[in-house]
């Protein structure tokens, strides 16, 4: 029987490089919320820790709010409300901004749980040869916590990666909105989710291998 | 010149120190010892200002440690201090566990800081260990890597805190060593310690403490030949 649409039609070579635009998209929007939201992680951890029971009251709760609530509530809510207060942030601005704090309330915990691992008289013994509060944070506690920590941040940078799918939703093209796109032209979800996860394993594993090479070297 | 006077120091509404008066003059070696809990550590602490005081005073070389105002991280070069565990930062070589501090607590050039460090290093006999990580050093070569730290930053005095407490027995030996060497090359030195040999040897002046006092205070010859106070009579009889 003769197709008496067109709407469909293969995967063709040029998809190919559809996809890998959308990966890039994919990681560039995780690079930008995992740098950004671990810097801000950092602060917020060392507030957790430093600022007892005023960060109980204050920061926790925030940073409980955004660790519970599921991802795609946060971005639905946030890009439909945000124009009311002013905010009229396209898809893009609204995904990093929400994986962002997302990214750091998470990476907030791992950074209390670093400053956590260095033990006090460590930190006495720093103190003691003259260095200031800072610099006892900037020289002892920054390299020897985060490198106890350092698998659990690898957790949540490869988490909030794959998270960044949910980005879709707002309609943002990046690897799964562009997949679903191709998916609905060509009517092969087999190939292209398989073509989808391709991407994204290849945008992980590299990160995967390179941090067990540092824990590695770290561990000598 | 450390001058101590009417230290009292409360951890809480424990009252650790009781009033302790003591003076240690520049080149003096003075060793304390006392039952565990009896304040000894504490008193090192609160020298160096790790640890505030609730009443009188410590002068360091005529700076208040406790006022308003002392630059404590500055004040704390002059103090070098070495502790019962001798906590080497991991991440780093002993040659840059040694040369850390002074580079960014003093400021020296990268080159000047690495050219001290390698000399303390030697000096506490650890000049073929520069480039080792501090996990593949036994624990008194840890605890020397820690004395050297403390020597990069040339102080007038150095407090040890029981530096050779965690040591397993056989280690013990050549961390006394090192201290030894030190007190003969005239460094004003305050050691905590268990070592009874080693406070009647290399010390000028013994003090025993007991319960947040400093009950007596003399030549090793005399807290150790003729103890005056019974508590340290006791103390000695149930550690020899």
């Amino acid at each position: 029987m003769e197709p008496t649409i067109s709407f469909f039609s293969g995967f063709a070579p040029k998809d190919l490089l559809f996809l890998g635009e959308a990966a890039l998209r994919t990681m560039w929007i995780s690079i930008l919320s995992i740098s950004i939201g671990t810097v801000l992680g950092v602060v917020f951890g060392w507030i957790l820790y430093e600022g007892k029971w005023a960060a109980a009251l204050t920061v926790a709760p925030i940073l409980d709010v955004f660790r519970s609530v599921p991802l795609i509530i946060q971005l639905v809510l946030f890009y439909n409300f945000a124009p009311i207060v002013g905010l009229n942030l396209d898809p893009f601005a609204s995904g990093v901004v929400i994986l962002t704090i997302y990214t750091a309330a998470l990476v907030a915990n791992v950074a209390r749980g670093g400053i956590e691992a260095v033990e006090p008289p460590m930190r006495r013994a720093a103190r003691s040869l003259g260095m200031s509060y800072w610099q006892d944070l900037r020289y002892v506690v920054l390299p020897i916590g985060g490198r106890a920590v350092f698998p659990a941040w690898v957790g949540v940078a490869l988490g909030v990666m794959k998270d960044s799918a949910l980005v879709s939703v707002l309609g943002y093209v990046e690897l799964l909105k562009a997949s679903q796109i191709l998916i609905t032209r060509t009517q092969e979800p087999f190939l292209i989710l398989s073509i989808a996860g391709a991407f994204y394993f290849a945008l992980s594993y590299p990160i995967s291998r390179y941090a067990a090479s540092l824990e590695r070297k770290w561990a000598q | 010149m450390i001058e101590i006077h009417d230290l009292h120091k409360y951890f809480g509404s424990l009252h650790v120190l009781k009033g302790i008066d003591l003076n240690v003059e520049k080149g003096e070696v003075l060793s304390v010892i006392g039952a565990s809990g009896s304040g000894k550590s504490t008193l090192l602490y609160c020298i160096n200002g790790l640890e505030p005081v609730q009443q009188g005073n410590v002068v360091v070389d005529g700076t208040d440690v406790h006022a308003k105002g002392t630059d404590i991280n500055k004040l704390r070069q002059q103090l070098g201090m070495v502790f019962q565990q001798w906590n080497s930062f991991p991440h780093l070589t002993a040659l840059e566990n040694v040369a850390l501090a002074p580079k960014i607590v003093k400021g020296k050039s990268k080159a000047e800081a690495r050219e001290i460090a390698a000399q303390q290093l030697k000096h506490v006999g650890l000049g073929d260990k520069l480039d080792v990580y501090p996990s593949a050093l036994s624990g008194g070569q840890q605890q020397r890597l820690a004395i050297a730290r403390a020597l990069a930053m040339e102080p007038e005095y150095m407090l040890f805190d029981e530096a050779t407490s965690a040591l397993d027995p056989e280690l013990v030996g050549e961390v006394l060593e090192t201290m030894r060497m030190l007190a003969e090359e005239g460094m004003t030195m305050i050691c905590v310690t268990h070592e009874m040999g080693f406070a009647r040897d290399v010390s000028d002046r013994v003090a025993f403490f007991h319960q947040g006092v400093m009950e007596e205070i003399g030549p090793p010859e005399q807290i150790f030949g003729n103890p005056q106070s019974e508590h340290t009579q006791k103390f000695l009889a149930n550690v020899r």
